[in-house]
């Protein structure tokens, strides 16, 4: 994993409460392809950590969601692994931050995070 | 096409409430070399190959502003086209069909030099293979009348950076400066974080910003957003142009990142280019924003 990656999970982690014993990790599988993500939408808890499986179907795409300062590249043939763990409930949006053909400005899906 | 106009006759509109933007903060002791007032015009945005509600006049929009620049009753010493030539396409004949059909049109402009930057439209898919066979280097510097240009490529990498080779040429180019010499940056995508959540910034723009302020007189025109836009990065002025195929909303004023409609009782609104009068004395700006007529 990037040290970006790992940065800004240790963000995220940084939020959540510290008395709680941390569950084990979820795993969630998110296929990119042009030009939308799969699952569009994806449920979260607070405190739950989560490792995101990116996978590219087709071309180079991105990962990015701004608001949590957390980015990756999504690479043909490999998975990309983004752990996190939610601190705060709420809808955050990532798009792909890859320029990847005529529907990119498009290409976009979210997080919802739930108490 | 409406009557031959000065530049001083052009409708003046800006972000401010209608105004002139007059950009230079930064007004040290004159310049070494002797310089003269001149005037550019910037065209961004044209994306050449688009079909859509939004702009049903997109094979005639370019063409009206080329025709309103040979208005003028005084050229401008150059026209700078900051990206998005193109609007893209995966089909790598078709990306150059749309080039050479462009720089066609472009070649009607009655004006002694035309600079080119690529967009993400134009180059993020082949890393500006396509862009350079027809409108030649993706970053580049010019000198004119005591100002230095630098054309910076934000876009020929499909995750908009500028990379780090980029990068230590801007170091390099902007150290041999005199710190007198007023430096005007020609982009793409904003430098700065405008809105990262609609691809509205560039990767590594910070560094690009960090380098350019060890330069007292720099001013930085853009496009990519689609509509005017004034913002400060410490002296930094960065003043992004409207487009010539779409407007877009204001940033994050809208769930998604959808142009604005065309209205047909006021076609071609939110369309324009802009007229940049440079006093190389100052390192000032006067910034005129011209509508596009019907």
């Amino acid at each position: 994993m990037k040290p970006a990656i790992i940065a800004a999970a240790l963000l995220c982690l940084l939020g959540v409460a510290a008395s709680a014993a941390i569950p084990p990790e979820r795993h969630v599988a998110i296929k990119a392809t042009r030009f939308f993500y799969s699952p569009a939408r994806i449920v979260l808890k607070t405190g739950q950590p989560v490792v995101l499986e990116l996978t590219a179907l087709d071309r180079l795409h991105g990962f990015d969601i701004p608001e949590l300062h957390i980015r990756a590249d999504i690479l043909p043939g490999q998975v990309t692994e983004v752990r996190l763990t939610p601190a705060k409930a709420g809808t955050y949006e990532f798009h792909c931050d890859n320029f990847c053909g005529s529907g990119h400005e498009t290409m976009a899906a979210k997080i919802v995070v739930e108490d | 096409m409406g009557p031959t106009i000065s530049r001083r006759d052009f409708a003046r509109l800006s972000a401010f409430g209608g105004a002139v933007f007059a950009s230079g903060l930064w007004r040290g002791a004159e310049a070494a070399t002797p310089a003269e007032e001149f005037y550019f015009v910037q065209l961004s945005d044209l994306h050449w190959g688009f079909e859509g509600p939004p702009n049903p006049e997109a094979k005639t929009t370019l063409r009206r502003a080329i025709a309103a620049v040979n208005a003028m009753a005084s050229p401008p010493d150059f026209v700078v086209f900051t990206g998005d030539l193109t609007h893209t396409t995966d089909d790598d004949a078709e990306r150059r069909r749309r080039m050479a059909e462009v720089k066609a049109i472009i070649a009607d402009l009655n004006v002694k030099d035309v600079k080119f930057l690529a967009g993400e439209h134009d180059a993020s898919l082949d890393w500006g293979a396509a862009f350079k066979e027809y409108f030649g280097a993706t970053h580049y510097t010019f000198d004119h009348k005591g100002v230095h240009f630098i054309a910076l490529d934000n876009v020929s990498d499909p995750g908009g950076k500028i990379g780090q080779e980029q990068l230590d040429w801007l170091a390099a180019d902007l150290a041999r400066q005199p710190k007198a010499k007023p430096v005007v940056v020609l982009t793409h995508r904003p430098l700065f974080d405008l809105y990262p959540q609609w691809d509205w910034a560039t990767r590594d723009g910070a560094a690009a910003i960090e380098i350019l302020l060890t330069h007292p007189k720099v001013t930085v025109f853009y496009g990519h957003i689609h509509q005017e836009n004034h913002f400060m990065t410490g002296p930094i002025a960065h003043h992004s142009a409207k487009s010539l195929i779409f407007a877009l909303p204001a940033p994050g004023s809208t769930p998604k990142r959808t142009p604005v409609a065309w209205d047909p009782a006021e076609p071609f609104r939110g369309l324009g280019y802009r007229s940049i009068e440079a006093d190389p004395k100052t390192a000032a700006y006067e910034l005129t924003e011209v509508g596009i007529k019907a």
